[in-house]
């Protein structure tokens, strides 16, 4: 199953009403230094390609660039890490959004019960405490409500060491917009990973939509 | 439109097949189940040997069924056999079929050949079909046992629809030990014309049915089951046990949100959205179920702990604070100066509510009405009731009794205890809120008078508080569920 570039998911989502960090792509590291420039710093630079799934992994995510030599010199290593099996690839710069809590949303299809939205805790240790809950898509309002209810850890959605508690209704805004995403009988899976809290506000800084 | 299942569970009369004469066979178990569990409607027998089987005639052929007496064919004769005879038993009348014989889909092509054409059949002749490979269906309002096993429950609200037979046993046994009774009961077989579903959205209907109890394992249409109990849900609890949740299901995904999408943890989102009370054992559903069936619903997760000593308070109020949908409540001030007024100054003075045995005789009784009565109580666990009976046990069955003034002890104990139970469930009727009694002696020692008399008040006596806690636990979900989010 195909996934889309992190640029592609991103406008997918983004579309459907899904909060992301301020962002757009660049060629060149040239170009990655102008969009740096009308972001404001700090940034992060990635390199972006519909066949570069798991960008973490071979370091093609450069975080907290500060200055615009920084950014330059980051978006010329991207572009020299790409290997001939990624395709055509560019630059995905966008706003440094820091936060002490990182979930994870999503759009899942189910063999048995269709498609279904995710909310978890995030960050790299998501897996391992899978704190997860899912409900079938089309979501209510209150589902939503009810599925950030069914989180374990409801005391990290409370004010947490000096961060305001999480907006629960922007959160509920962001998994409306998956459910909607999955009227798209296209769209197999969506990662919103992490979906860092800036300021109580999830906001999304990596997307990755599968389609069929 | 549910599907009508009348016929199945309130039939004018009874027709069995492959009745032989050898007891260990399904049709001689069946014949035998219904004649002996107080069906008042005719019961027909079909069979190949003649004269009689336990003193019931034996028609050679289900063409000598007469016209309109019996609603319900239960089928026990081979998979060959079998359309011919549904096909014949519709002209004479009947309008549903328990197929108890297997060799169906369960068993290869084959069967699975012979399972949709009795399907077939049976939408043709427009008749309810139950199972086939199951093990049959219990009515107590009509007196009915149609099964190849026990045993027979006693009638109750609770209406069962299992996945496995073995465990729709199992949930009768448990009524019967708790005396919490059943309304139906139904093994679903291979489910092939009539599934789960289809027997909750008929028990949301029947007044003789206020909560539906279920072993599920398969579903094949997931998201149509979703939709139906979705509404089911909204008027009666269904109380749900699910095999097979821990296997497989993490298929290699390209996106965390698949690796993460168990099975279980999609069927228990599934279940918390639907409104399902999802228990996680069989011994648990049932005891969920007897206590959607016998308590009030409360109005809020407001607990108090009543506790006569000793160490259950204060384990049972943990429990209550680790309870994600139960509030260990402060105890109200006005409460806690009415308690002072009752007992001497060592009791707890807060809930957990300890009397650190300074009671008197009508103490518990008295606190009961009183905690039940105050608004800002939802539910009451009673603890450390009974102990008294227990200690009566002992003078009574021991070398003395009924001498040296033990037998007036004795009788004061156990008549004690019969108060304490009898007060329970008159505070949680006066009130209108959820009272649960828990001592261990409900397993321990059921002649227990305490027991005995919670038992007589038609209520379920938890064998441990945690039991308790958690039976509380799906109430109070279920109840706010109902009420929506405010």
């Amino acid at each position: 199953m195909p996934t889309l570039s992190e640029a592609a998911s991103r406008r997918i989502v983004e579309d459907a009403g899904v909060a992301v960090s301020p962002w757009a792509t660049a060629a060149d590291a040239g170009s990655a230094e102008e969009v740096a420039a009308s972001l404001g710093l700090p940034v992060v630079a990635k390199l972006c390609g519909g066949a570069i799934a798991h960008k973490t992994e071979r370091g093609l995510v450069r975080l907290g660039l500060s200055s615009q030599d920084e950014v330059g010199a980051a978006a010329a290593d991207l572009l020299a890490a790409a290997r001939p099996e990624d395709g055509d690839v560019e630059l995905l710069v966008s706003t440094m959004v820091s936060g002490n809590r990182e979930l994870i949303a999503g759009l899942v299809r189910n063999e048995q019960f269709g498609p279904c939205v995710m909310l978890g805790l995030g960050g790299i240790l998501a897996e391992a405490v899978a704190d997860v809950a899912f409900r079938l898509a089309p979501l209510e309002r209150d589902d939503a409500l009810d599925l950030i209810d069914d989180l374990g850890a409801q005391l990290l959605l409370d004010e947490f060491r000096g961060e305001p508690a999480v907006d629960r209704e922007a959160l509920a805004d962001t998994l409306m917009a998956l459910s909607r995403i999955a009227e798209d009988p296209e769209v197999l899976s969506v990662d919103l990973n992490p979906l860092i809290v800036d300021d109580g506000q999830p906001v999304a800084v990596d997307a990755l939509v599968e389609t069929a | 439109m549910p599907r009508d299942l009348t016929p199945l569970f309130e039939p004018r009369g009874v027709v069995v097949t492959g009745v032989s004469s050898h007891p260990g066979k399904f049709g001689f178990v069946a014949l035998h189940n219904i004649l002996s569990c107080g069906f008042s409607g005719p019961v027909f027998a079909v069979g190949r040997e003649e004269g009689e089987v336990l003193g019931h005639p034996v028609l050679a052929s289900i063409a000598d069924l007469p016209d309109s007496v019996a609603d319900l064919l239960v089928l026990c004769t081979p998979v060959g056999a079998n359309e011919e005879i549904v096909r014949i038993a519709a002209t004479r009348g009947v309008r549903a079929v328990f197929c108890a014989a297997g060799g169906y889909s369960e068993a290869g092509p084959e069967g699975v050949e012979a399972e949709a054409r009795l399907v077939a059949l049976a939408a043709e002749l427009d008749l309810v079909l139950a199972g086939p490979n199951g093990q049959g269906v219990v009515s107590t309002p009509a007196g009915l046992c149609a099964q190849i096993v026990a045993p027979y429950p006693p009638r109750g609200r609770i209406g069962v629809a299992s996945q496995s037979g073995n465990f729709a046993s199992a949930f009768l046994n448990y009524a019967g030990q708790a005396g919490i009774g059943i309304s139906r009961a139904v093994s679903a077989g291979n489910a092939a014309a009539t599934s789960i579903a289809d027997y909750l959205e008929w028990y949301a209907d029947d007044d003789e049915t206020d909560v539906a109890l279920c072993y599920l394992e398969g579903l094949s249409d997931g998201r149509a089951f979703f939709e139906r109990v979705r509404e089911v849900t909204l008027r009666m609890p269904v109380v749900v046990v699910k095999g097979g949740t821990t296997a497989g299901g993490q298929r290699a995904a390209a996106s965390h949100t698949g690796s993460l999408a168990s099975d279980d943890r999609i069927f228990d989102g599934m279940a918390r959205q639907a409104g399902l009370v999802r228990a996680a054992t069989i011994e648990s559903a049932f005891e969920a179920a007897a206590t959607f069936a016998t308590q009030p619903m409360p109005s809020g997760d407001r607990v108090v702990v009543l506790s006569t000593a000793g160490g259950w308070g204060v384990v049972t109020a943990d429990a209550v604070t680790l309870h994600p949908d139960l509030t260990l409540t402060p105890l109200p001030d006005d409460l806690l100066a009415d308690i002072d007024r009752m007992l001497p100054p060592r009791w707890s003075r807060n809930n957990p509510v300890d009397l650190a045995g300074g009671e008197t005789r009508d103490t518990i009784p008295d606190l009961l009405h009183l905690t039940a009565a105050h608004p800002e109580v939802d539910a009451i666990i009673q603890l450390g009731i009974g102990i008294q009976g227990n200690t009566a046990a002992l003078t009574r069955s021991g070398p003395f009794h009924p001498d040296h003034g033990l037998e007036r002890i004795v009788d004061f104990h156990e008549h004690q205890e019969r108060r304490y139970a009898e007060a329970a469930a008159a505070a949680s009727d006066a009130h209108d809120k959820p009272v649960l009694v828990a001592s261990e002696l409900a397993v321990a020692r059921p002649d227990n008078p305490m027991v005995a008399a919670v038992r007589e008040s038609g209520r379920l006596c938890y064998a441990s508080a945690d039991r308790a806690v958690t039976a509380l636990g799906h109430l109070v979900r279920y109840a706010r569920r109902l009420r929506g989010r405010t």
